[in-house]
């Protein structure tokens, strides 16, 4: 046998890594921080994609949405459902359900004695719309409904101002029927909300369910169910369930095929996640080679010395690999514990209301909170230690491939 | 016992546009336990010959055999297995790995040999004190003077129990007290234990230590005498 053991190698490699302690530590802060800047930056971004996704998921569609199945080419009256039958109740109760909720939706036109706005008309059992969608916290003035038979309305902060009109003022709600009849109602403004996105504030108007059904003479029908589940990247897990129990007069669909936009924006982010790891990486990667290089020249002599007293390419291969292998774990080590210290503090959310409307543009709300997760952190580490490796494989094959005579001659 | 047999070996070398012959059909016998000076000026042929012999660098034709070992059919591997078991180099500018202490330098090829931990710590222990580095086990070559570097290559050749102890130009780097001490410690292991030494060198105060003195110019043997060392060999 005329290998060096894995444990010498080792030995040998931690050695050989400090002699120059300058160079070293120079690579190691550059892996640090690029380690660092992948998984702070990544959780960044996913931080902005979830609030992005999570927004327009619960704002309303909720995770899975059931409709008529001519409601997503016509979302009007006409195309309403009726409320969940035995067979869908019974599925709605999977643990992975986390709550669900049913409501009449339609376009509608709201006016105060200033102005007049084109608005969507929700009908919604406060309780489970509650659990769904409606965050009472973002009640300003007033209250939320109180029931399904509820006869105030609740409106948005901003579409208040522009109606020129405020809590306890009447308004009038006009929409059409299903006989294509003028239906309208006035109602008492009974709660003022805000919402993450303004332009919600402006668009979505609660009346009680069954007040709203009766003002449109839709008996018990409605216009759809939303349902939340725990975690909106699972829905495919449960969604199934959902559809077959829902039967084929009505259609089920993941939140993702519901709005194709958000949906996108998920695998989209999942790419930027990986071509920005790696761009990083191919950053760091000449500095890694260099230094490698670096190493091997220094010690071509020494190389030829190894090979003169027996031991085998092989060996001389493994111990500059291990080499890069030791300044990789160090450097990710160290950049993982700083992303994590960095990001903690940060859990509160980094508030960016300067750029608030161009925030809201996207969707997504004013204050950015890190999305750390363990997926992105194992991604950046495997891509750093394989491409890693690989980018050492030309210096260590060099270094294995030296003539013993040229080597111990080199001056 | 082994010995080497060199028959009409050649070897030649591009410098530019020329062709230079580092062997021109060179032949040599030595037998086991033999101490042998290869001697002559710059670019005689004595360190291709050693090379040669030690299996670092192949000839163009001829054939070398170390014991029963034909060292010019052997490939990569093989030759780096005959190396590690048969053979100690000392050469001119000691070539100790910086970052490994004294003991460490000396146990390296034992545990590329894969012998076991107890076995390598006695006998580096004992090797380092016969060259008389007792004490200097744990210093790193950058705190030894040359001549102390010199012996653990020296220790490092020869705590394998090679047959044979390839040495180019070992003294050249020495002042000449350090440089008898090596020669003397040469002579007393090749004694003590029968290791066939063979020493490429021009410094005719190691010539002095020859049992055999081989003369070469352009890469011929021009003489080969047996002559009476004015050291005590065996």
């Amino acid at each position: 046998m005329s290998r060096l053991p894995l444990r010498a190698l080792f030995m040998l490699a931690w050695r050989n890594l400090w002699r120059n302690h300058r160079r070293t530590l120079i690579m190691l802060a550059a892996i640090t921080v690029g380690v660092w800047a992948m998984i702070f930056m990544t959780a960044l971004m996913r931080g902005m994609v979830d609030d992005m996704l999570l927004n327009g998921i619960r704002s309303l569609p909720g995770e899975v949405q059931i409709h008529d199945v001519f409601y997503r080419d016509d979302p009007s009256i006409n195309n309403s459902m009726p409320p969940p039958g035995d067979a869908l109740l019974q599925a709605l109760r999977i643990p992975e359900v986390k709550a669900w909720t049913s409501r009449v939706r339609v376009p509608a036109v709201i006016s105060s004695e200033r102005d007049s706005r084109g608005v969507i008309l929700l009908g919604v059992e406060p309780e489970s719309e509650t659990q769904v969608s409606f965050d009472l916290d973002n009640i300003r003035e007033g209250r939320f409904l109180e029931s399904a038979s509820d006869r105030g309305i609740v409106i948005g902060a901003k579409l208040a101002d522009r109606l020129e009109t405020e809590l306890g003022k009447r308004v009038v709600v006009m929409s059409q029927d299903p006989d294509n009849d003028i239906a309208d109602r006035g109602f008492r403004i009974v709660g003022i909300y805000k919402a993450k996105l303004a332009s919600l504030e402006e668009m979505y108007i609660y009346g009680g369910r069954e007040t709203i059904q009766q003002m449109l003479k839709l008996g018990d029908r409605i216009s759809e169910i939303a349902i939340t589940g725990d975690d909106y990247r699972n829905v495919d897990r449960w969604y199934s369930t959902i559809e077959q129990a829902a039967g084929d007069a009505v259609k089920a669909l993941p939140w993702y095929e519901a709005d194709t936009y958000l949906g996108s924006m998920l695998a989209v982010m999942d790419g930027f996640v990986l071509v920005w790891i790696i761009v990083v990486f191919l950053a760091l990667s000449f500095g890694l080679v260099n230094t490698l290089v670096m190493a091997v020249f220094e010690r071509v002599r020494e190389i030829g010395l190894m090979q003169a007293l027996g031991m085998r390419p092989s060996s001389i291969l493994y111990q500059i690999l291990i080499e890069s292998l030791l300044l990789l774990l160090i450097g990710l080590l160290l950049g993982n514990v700083i992303a994590v210290v960095t990001i903690i503090p940060l859990r509160d959310g980094i508030d960016i209301s300067v750029v608030a409307e161009g925030m809201e543009m996207m969707g997504t709300s004013s204050m950015l909170y890190p999305a750390l997760k363990v997926n992105d952190m194992i991604m950046a580490n495997l891509i750093v230690i394989v491409l890693g490796l690989l980018t050492s494989i030309l210096p260590s094959w060099r270094a294995a491939t030296y003539d013993p005579i040229e080597a111990l001659n080199k001056t | 016992m082994s010995s080497i047999v060199c028959k009409d070996l050649c070897k030649t070398f591009q410098q530019g546009d020329e062709i230079i012959a580092g062997l021109d059909h060179v032949s040599i016998e030595i037998e086991a336990g033999d101490f042998v000076c290869l001697s002559g000026p710059s670019g005689s042929g004595k360190t291709t010959l050693l090379n040669a012999m030690g299996g670092l660098d192949k000839p163009d034709s001829g054939q070398i055999k170390v014991g029963e070992i034909r060292v010019d059919e052997l490939g990569k591997g093989p030759l780096a297995d005959m190396r590690l078991h048969k053979i100690g180099f000392v050469f001119q500018a000691y070539n100790l790995i910086p970052v490994l202490t004294a003991r460490e330098n000396v146990e390296f090829v034992m545990q590329v040999r894969g012998e076991p931990a107890d076995e390598r710590s006695r006998r580096s222990h004992e090797i380092l004190k016969e060259v008389g580095l007792q004490g200097m086990e744990d210093r790193r070559p950058a705190q030894l003077s040359g001549g102390q570097q010199q012996r653990v290559a020296v220790a490092r050749a020869i705590v394998g129990k090679p047959a044979l102890v390839l040495a180019d130009e070992p003294t050249a780097n020495l002042d000449s007290v350090t440089a008898t001490q090596l020669m003397d410690l040469f002579v007393e292991l090749n004694r003590n234990h029968n290791i066939t030494f063979v020493i490429a060198t021009h410094d005719i105060r190691v010539m002095a230590y020859a049992k055999r003195l081989i003369k070469m110019r352009d890469g011929k043997i021009i003489s080969d005498e047996q002559q009476q060392s004015q050291h005590s060999n065996a």
